[in-house]
């Protein structure tokens, strides 16, 4: 499998993810500069986290308008794997690629900590196959606009078209407002979009995939691309 | 253009130059300096540059030895080897004047000023740390009134929103560090940060000027008035009209220190391009063109009016003295100035060429085309001249008079109100705002006696990950470095006896190391002291400078290098000396690395150390009687030595569950840390002797003492090997269940629940600061 991690001048999470894809996944990892507009052939394009140009204005606000993004938008249209992860995440909103804004966290801090996440959508799809519905992960936040929000219509689309993801919830699984560690509406931490291929999430399963670094929770998430991204090669082989 | 104002005594007076120095600037010069010469001596002689107060006591540091690769002084950083032919590059550096007046600029500036020093070494950065001191968050009986109190929280929640802006947004991980509360620091608040970067030994790069001809290129940031002078600044004591030195504060911008971070690394793989580069941080352009051409033994010539400018009409005078942030020097080699350029284009930055390196030894400045000052570079980077200031020893403080302090009734009561004090309780709201794990690397979190970060050799070498077409299909095992970092400093413990107090501070970061796997390789230090032309001052400076020192030798942690920021005074007084020291170690082995918290049900605790005795320099009495009382208690090497040596031996039979330093607060408090610093609290039951009162066997602050838990199987092997190694171990009671009892010989003395012990200290400083 191939990996592309995008590489904006100011994204920060861009060795981490080549780290959790390449060494740690075994995978083929490599970089995308911003002003490219070659994916290299990946099979799954990640955005990273950081501050991709600054981000004095608004998480992503400029990045949205890099070359490369031009690509990543057409991969994901012809059904390429797409994961924004935190500031990630903030781009691929800012580019339409997923519904909904961002603010700043309700407590108008940056907030860093682990978080749990309740797997709303597990068994299937290509980014939550190998978790169960339900399973509670484990793994870390680290940003200041994180909490996720979208008018009433939109909730409710992502809703019927099970797209909420993930879910930040106490250790017995519940959402609650105590568990929800930005105010994101409805305890949202991540979503994809209608058609299930593209994931926009804030925690970060790239600090979360080696036992040495406090959970391995996030593996779930590469491992779940790597099954489909293998079902897909088998059957296009076949 | 207004003229140059005219030299005269009041103007060289007020550029902080007497009348010696002038003299000596005339020597030099073999004529009267002009106004920006003036300016340029002015800044390149202040104690924050030239440390002319303080070198003559830096030179009795220990700086060699060990894996030392680059000295103390040669260069931005001192670098150590840490073997596989890799080593760690890092510093600490204050920010505290500049803090005081602006904290969220103050701090961030502080934070790109130390990341600048360590990968202008050629190290990738990849952790931050701070050591911050400010006055209590509430008001008090120590002379705390309700507004003071509010300005130092402002204070406290400006500095870190600092910290946080800037370390969150280049991407380095802020792992930790110490905050510390005391009257002392309400006019004069310390922030002293650190940054740790590795190389591979054929990566370290010089801040030389070499090979007359070479062009010297400025990158980054244009020049503006911000920061005009702030060197000088930082040298003078606080006052009421401090606030009027705003303009002395600069405006950090993080992105652009990420590209300018990121294109020099990628400048540094092509070493054929490059001859030197230097930051410009404190007096900017100044120090920059004038060190890296006394460093290289050339000469060094620079043209103003092809220094990018952020606004019109700036003077000469002006442009070599503002500390505008996020801006190098680069030499390049002739003949490679299209790669250069390349480079900082791929990164959208402008690389101007503004001079060459000349070999005549002269730092020469022109604005359109006339030269505005001439100076031999040698003697004005490294001549400054070095005094040695007028001690005095200053009235002792007082002893404590046990009766002074009656034994309190409900001792569990007095245990929670201290877990609750800002300097003890968790610092959790603190860290939080700190992206602590960003670079995945981050093994042990803040909270804990020391971070452990890993580093990923491979991964950290120039270059990895920026070719798309090779392949890397088998997961790969890159060499893994796992290193440790503290730092530690007791003021009331430096202002009771500077010279113990000094020598506890390097045992106790020691100790945080080893409780966390590692041995101790090496240390930097920020000296802060007040007004060293107070012959008390000065004293206490030389003292802590001496007992650290020593300690240093003892525990074989050369000083790498670091920082000395006096004039830490404000109408009310002078700081407590605070000789900030911080060290780092190298853990063995993953399976080695150790945390503070108790991990279960059933583990045996020990306490490997004594029990000591005397509240003297204890925070609870100190809380108590507000204001500081003596004696410390005794303190040697030996027994120090003894203690971590049976503990790190411990860790590495993989005979320990948790090890936790005994320090601030005493015994009961590290007790109560080790129940609920975890994820999951866990109680225990604890009986103690009692050959004293009862607060003085909780609370007394004797050092070297480590609590440690232990699995029930492995307790009689490791109290054998505490005994092997001669250190006292007593094993003092069991992990488990929901209270946290204590019986002094016998008698109860302490029932809570740990649940409420948890929250006293968990949750105090946020209920202070949202208040």
């Amino acid at each position: 499998m191939r990996f592309g991690v995008v590489q904006f001048p100011g994204s920060n999470c861009d060795q981490d993810c080549l780290h959790a894809a390449g060494a740690v996944m075994g995978q083929d990892a490599f970089y995308l500069w911003h002003k490219e507009t070659n994916l290299c052939g990946a099979d799954c394009v990640i955005v990273p986290g950081g501050f991709s140009y600054g981000d004095y204005l608004r998480g992503g606000a400029i990045a949205r308008f890099a070359p490369i993004m031009a690509s990543v938008k057409r991969f994901a249209a012809d059904g390429g794997l797409v994961l924004g992860i935190c500031n990630g995440f903030q781009i691929l909103l800012e580019a339409g690629l997923l519904p909904g804004a961002m603010l700043r966290n309700a407590s108008l801090r940056f907030q860093c900590q682990m978080t749990r996440l309740r797997v709303e959508r597990g068994g299937e799809g290509p980014f939550a196959s190998t978790a169960r519905t339900g399973e509670i992960l484990r793994i870390p936040i680290a940003h200041g606009e994180g909490n996720y929000h979208a008018d009433a219509a939109t909730l409710a689309e992502l809703d019927r078209h099970g797209q909420v993801l993930f879910r930040y919830c106490d250790e017995r699984g519940h959402t609650t407002p105590e568990a929800n560690p930005n105010g994101s509406i409805g305890n949202i931490a991540g979503i994809t979009n209608r058609a299930g291929n593209v994931l926009g999430m804030m925690p970060h399963p790239e600090r979360a995939a080696e036992a040495v670094l406090g959970s391995q929770d996030g593996r779930v998430i590469f491992d779940s691309i790597l099954r489909w991204i293998r079902s897909r090669h088998i059957s296009s082989a076949a | 253009m207004p003229r140059d104002p005219e030299i005269t005594p009041e103007l060289i007076q007020k550029h902080g130059i007497t009348p010696e120095e002038y003299e000596r600037i005339r020597g030099i010069l073999k004529r009267d300096p002009t106004f920006t010469e003036l300016g340029i001596f002015s800044v390149m002689w202040s104690e924050h540059c030239s440390y002319k107060n303080s070198r003559l006591e830096l030179r009795k540091f220990p700086t060699s030895g060990g894996g030392i690769l680059v000295k103390a002084g040669e260069e931005n950083a001192g670098v150590v080897d840490i073997g596989d032919g890799w080593a760690i590059a890092f510093k600490i550096e204050s920010h505290n004047h500049p803090s005081a007046v602006e904290p969220f600029q103050g701090a961030a500036t502080g934070v790109g000023g130390i990341i600048r020093d360590i990968f202008t070494m050629g190290a990738r950065p990849v952790l931050c740390m701070d050591s911050l001191r400010f006055g209590p968050l509430s008001a008090g009986p120590d002379g705390t009134t309700e507004d003071l109190a509010k300005r130092n929280r402002r204070l406290l929640a400006g500095v870190v929103a600092g910290i946080a802006h800037y370390g969150n947004c280049i991407g380095l991980p802020t792992v930790g560090g110490e905050i510390a509360f005391d009257a002392c620091y309400s006019g004069n608040p310390l922030v002293n940060v650190v940054c740790l970067g590795a190389l591979r030994h054929d990566q370290i790069r010089k801040g030389r000027a070499t090979g007359a001809g070479n062009p010297v290129y400025y990158v980054g940031a244009a020049t503006g008035r911000d920061g005009l002078a702030g060197a000088a600044f930082a040298s003078r004591e606080l006052t009421e009209e401090s606030k009027e030195d705003r303009p002395a504060v600069q405006v950090g911008d993080p992105f652009m220190e990420k590209l300018l971070l990121e294109a020099c690394l990628e400048l540094f793989a092509h070493p054929e391009a490059v001859v030197g580069v230097q930051d410009m941080g404190a007096a900017g352009l100044t120090c920059s063109t004038c060190e890296t051409a006394s460093r290289g033994h050339s000469g060094i010539e620079i043209e103003l009016d092809l220094v990018p400018q952020r606004e019109p009409g700036m003077s000469a005078y002006e442009t070599m003295l503002s500390e505008s942030q996020e801006r190098m020097l680069i030499i390049a080699r002739k003949g490679h100035e299209k790669e250069v350029e390349r480079i900082f284009e791929k990164w959208d930055l402008h690389a101007s060429r503004i001079g060459e390196v000349t070999s005549d030894g002269f730092m020469r400045v022109k604005k359109g085309g006339r030269v505005v000052a001439e100076i031999p570079a040698r003697p004005l980077a490294d001549e400054a001249p070095l005094y040695a200031r007028e001690a005095q020893v200053p009235a002792p403080v007082p002893g404590l008079n046990l009766r002074d302090l009656p034994e309190p009734e409900d001792l569990g009561a007095e245990l929670e109100d201290l877990l609750a004090d800002p300097t003890l309780a968790s610092k959790n709201w603190v860290w939080r705002q700190y992206d602590h794990q960003v670079r995945a690397g981050t093994c042990v979190l803040p909270g804990s006696d020391a971070a452990v970060v890993r580093l990923l050799l491979d991964e950290l070498a120039p270059g990895f990950g920026s070719t798309p077409q090779t392949s890397n299909a088998t997961p790969r095992i890159s060499p893994v470095k796992y290193l440790a970092i503290a730092s530690d400093c007791n003021g009331a413990h430096c202002r009771i006896h500077p010279r113990q107090g000094a020598k506890m501070a390097v045992a106790e970061a020691c100790r945080n190391l080893v409780c966390s796997g590692a041995h101790p390789l090496a240390a930097t230090d920020n000296l802060n002291f007040g007004n060293p032309h107070k012959p008390e001052n000065f004293w206490r400076l030389r003292e802590c400078v001496e007992g650290m020192a020593e300690a240093c030798r003892f525990f074989g942690t050369p000083i790498t290098g670091g920082n000395v920021s006096l004039y830490n005074e404000s109408p009310e007084g002078a700081v407590d000396p605070t000789p900030v020291y911080c060290a780092v170690g190298l853990i063995e082995d993953e399976k080695h690395i150790t945390t503070q918290e108790f991990k279960g049900a059933g583990d045996k605790v020990f306490l490997v150390g004594d029990l000591g005795q005397g509240l003297g320099g204890s925070l609870y009495a100190i809380r108590k009687l507000a204001k500081k009382v003596g004696p410390l208690p005794p303190f040697d090497f030996e027994s120090e030595k003894r203690v971590q040596d049976a503990v790190l031996a411990a860790i590495r039979a993989g005979l320990v569950r948790s090890a936790h330093d005994c320090s601030e607060g005493g015994l009961a408090v590290a007790l109560v840390e080790s129940c609920v610093s975890g994820e999951a609290p866990v109680g225990g039951s604890f009986r103690l002797p009692a050959h004293a009162r009862a607060d003085e066997i909780l609370f007394n602050e004797a050092p070297s003492r480590i609590v440690v838990s232990v699995a029930e199987g492995q307790a009689e092997a490791f109290a054998k090997l505490c005994a092997e190694h001669g250190a006292p171990c007593l094993e003092i009671g069991t992990t488990g269940g929901a209270e946290f009892s204590v019986t002094l010989g016998g008698r109860e003395a302490i029932r809570r629940p740990v649940a409420s012990l948890r929250a006293a200290w968990h949750d105090s400083l946020a209920k202070r600061m949202e208040d």
